[in-house]
């Protein structure tokens, strides 16, 4: 009997390490997104800064994905983490780290901690408390960074950061060392956010999303899950804003405005949540539509974003979200719908 | 300090109005609508239009605004909002954000982005003094309508039948269909007022907040501090709230204006987190 169940549950284990391996493997459309991203660089050298700020805020969006697409959490306010990393990126260079590694590496650690603090906050309460919760840290950040202008330089934006060179290779003003830069640091958060998604830890993740009740049922600290993935997406966000303020150098109010939060939400909507690639090819959507439609009426682009979202949520978002893959899955032949993790 | 007050009182009046429609939608149909301003905006704008393009009386367009907006309340509601019911608080936030992007640009298309200004009858521009305290004529307004407002809905909501119906259609919506209770009506006519009210406020307040393309991200997080700090179990709640905020916010600006806003976000996260229902809620069993 006892050996039955052994053998029983070594088989589900044998199982379930299949099923694992299967989702988790390297496939050949990653393969071609990641060395499109590479070709870029060689390919459009008028884009430089076109497609550097794609990557930055395709980082930002991996990081909303991080808690909303894996973990459930809902947040209005992300771009606290953005802003604050951007501003620590920024406040840190103006005083001396004028290294943009080191910067990147202490703003991420910094806005971490926050992350880390304010991660309590969204712990308990529905969808809508979580909502305001983090709307309310955001707008907070937001009047602090608008008040200590000896600091921030208010609404007049942090001026007179002198970014050192990188490993050598000063920043250009066509922006060439700043896609090469963000692209790399891009690929190599995307690397550790995929093996943190594919590990026993993002599964759970993903039980929580579904279910909290059963997850903590079937043993998962649910509380601790959490607390770790946003401080997680915390510091992704971060690293999007330092990227952000050390390639414009600059950094102002805007970081923190309500609009980044929104876009952002935008972004990972558009490319489909839960997947990663969604905030990449959600960001280069937005930024290609913005580009296109801003073209065309100038002012009232806003409009049009309105329309597509308006129009998403009556269709349906896992339909339109998961347009892309499907196309492309198609295109290759494969059958479709098995992308989806 | 009193003038203060009484302004700060006017003001939590108008925030009232503005956002008792929203706590009904929010926190009884759960229904997540950022948007909620947007219907504010449109009340402001048809005033403008109704005043001072088309010349009628000021206070004949305070009523007509509440009844226009109520109508692209119903027309929202039957077209889109009631899709989107069922839906996660995320659609329904993507949704809202979307509408209020689209309401920006189509204001900004029609009327440009400048700030606009209702005209007034001139009595109202006055201010007289009682008892050392200078009273504005519009502010006093203000108070009367928002307060008759205020007791009128709490009366609806207690006294009449449709109150009772409201109120067993967000407690248990199948057992209400089951009563014979016609809950999408109720749910209409619920949302029509709702929206109607926001734009009474958007005319009544236009003078007082401004009334741009921004109005709805701008005003956005003032209402949903209302229906969050004042809870959702009843009108009372959010009427306290919006006084609290009120009184606060023209204090806070005029006392110690280097903090901004930062008081009252901070208010409203503590309480978010110490009582979670809002100040004045009870929790609800859903």
């Amino acid at each position: 009997m006892s050996n039955n169940e052994t053998s029983d549950i070594q088989a589900f284990r044998n199982q379930a390490a299949r099923l694992h391996r299967r989702l988790s493997h390297w496939r050949l459309l990653e393969g071609i997104f990641w060395l499109a991203l590479a070709a870029s660089w060689f390919l459009l050298p008028s884009r430089h800064m076109l497609i550097n700020e794609i990557a930055v805020l395709g980082l930002f969006a991996l990081s909303l994905d991080l808690i909303l697409g894996y973990a459930g959490i809902i947040s209005l306010g992300h771009a606290a983490f953005f802003g604050f990393g951007a501003y620590a990126a920024g406040i840190i260079t103006k005083y001396g780290v004028t290294d943009p590694l080191a910067g990147l590496v202490i703003a991420v650690a910094l806005t971490a901690v926050l992350g880390f603090a304010t991660s309590f906050l969204v712990l308990r309460g529905s969808d809508l408390t979580r909502l305001m919760v983090t709307l309310g840290v955001n707008l907070i950040l937001y009047e602090i960074a608008n008040q200590v202008t000896w600091l921030t330089g208010g609404a007049d934006g942090l001026e007179g950061m002198n970014l050192g060179p990188l490993l050598g290779f000063d920043f250009d003003i066509y922006g060439a060392v700043a896609q090469a830069y963000s692209s790399v640091v891009l690929f190599v958060l995307f690397l550790i956010a995929r093996r943190v998604v594919h590990s026993p830890f993002g599964w759970s993740l993903r039980a929580i999303r579904d279910n909290p009740l059963r997850a903590a049922a079937i043993g998962v600290p649910v509380n601790r899950r959490l607390i770790a993935v946003y401080t997680l997406s915390a510091a992704y966000a971060a690293a999007a804003g330092a990227l952000l303020a050390q390639t414009t150098q600059f950094a102002s109010l805007d970081v923190l405005a309500f609009h980044r939060s929104a876009d952002v939400l935008l972004m990972l909507t558009i490319g489909g949540t839960g997947y990663l690639y969604g905030g990449l090819i959600g960001a280069l959507a937005f930024d290609v539509m913005h580009d296109i439609l801003s073209d065309i009426t100038p002012q009232y682009w806003e409009f049009w974003i309105g329309l597509l979202l308006v129009t998403m949520v009556l269709v349906g978002r896992e339909r339109l979200g998961r347009l892309p893959v499907l196309l492309a899955e198609r295109l290759l032949g494969r059958k479709p719908g098995h992308a989806a993790e | 300090m009193l003038t203060n007050l009484f302004d700060g009182v006017a003001y939590g009046m108008l925030l009232f109005v503005l956002a008792c429609g929203l706590a009904v939608t929010l926190g009884l149909m759960n229904l997540v609508n950022l948007a909620h301003g947007a219907f504010a905006m449109a009340g402001g704008y048809l005033t403008v239009v109704m005043v001072n393009h088309l010349g009628l009386p000021f206070f004949a367009g305070l009523p007509l605004a509440f009844i226009a907006t109520a109508i692209i309340g119903v027309v929202m509601e039957r077209l889109f909002y009631i899709h989107i019911y069922a839906k996660n608080p995320l659609d329904q936030v993507l949704f809202s954000i979307g509408l209020i992007f689209m309401a920006d640009a189509t204001v900004e298309y029609f009327a440009g982005s400048s700030q606009q200004f209702i005209n007034l009858p001139d009595f109202l521009k006055d201010r007289f003094e009682v008892l050392g305290v200078s009273v504005g004529y519009y502010r006093l307004l203000i108070i009367i309508v928002c307060g008759v407002t205020a007791i009128a809905l709490q009366t609806i909501l207690t006294r009449t039948r449709f109150g009772s119906r409201l109120r067993a259609a967000v407690d248990d919506r199948r057992v209400a269909r089951g009563l014979g209770i016609n809950v999408n009506l109720v749910f209409m006519l619920t949302f029509a007022v709702g929206s109607g009210l926001a734009g009474l406020g958007g005319a009544l307040g236009a003078e007082i907040l401004g009334l741009d393309p921004t109005f709805p991200l701008k005003y956005m997080i003032y209402f949903l501090i209302v229906v969050t700090v004042g809870g959702t179990s009843s009108i009372t709640g959010p009427f306290l709230a919006s006084l609290l905020l009120g009184i606060a916010d023209v204090a806070g600006k005029y006392y110690i204006p280097q903090f901004g806003a930062f008081i009252i976000y901070t208010v409203m996260l503590v309480v978010l987190i110490w009582r979670p229902h809002g100040l004045f809620g009870r929790a609800t069993t859903k």
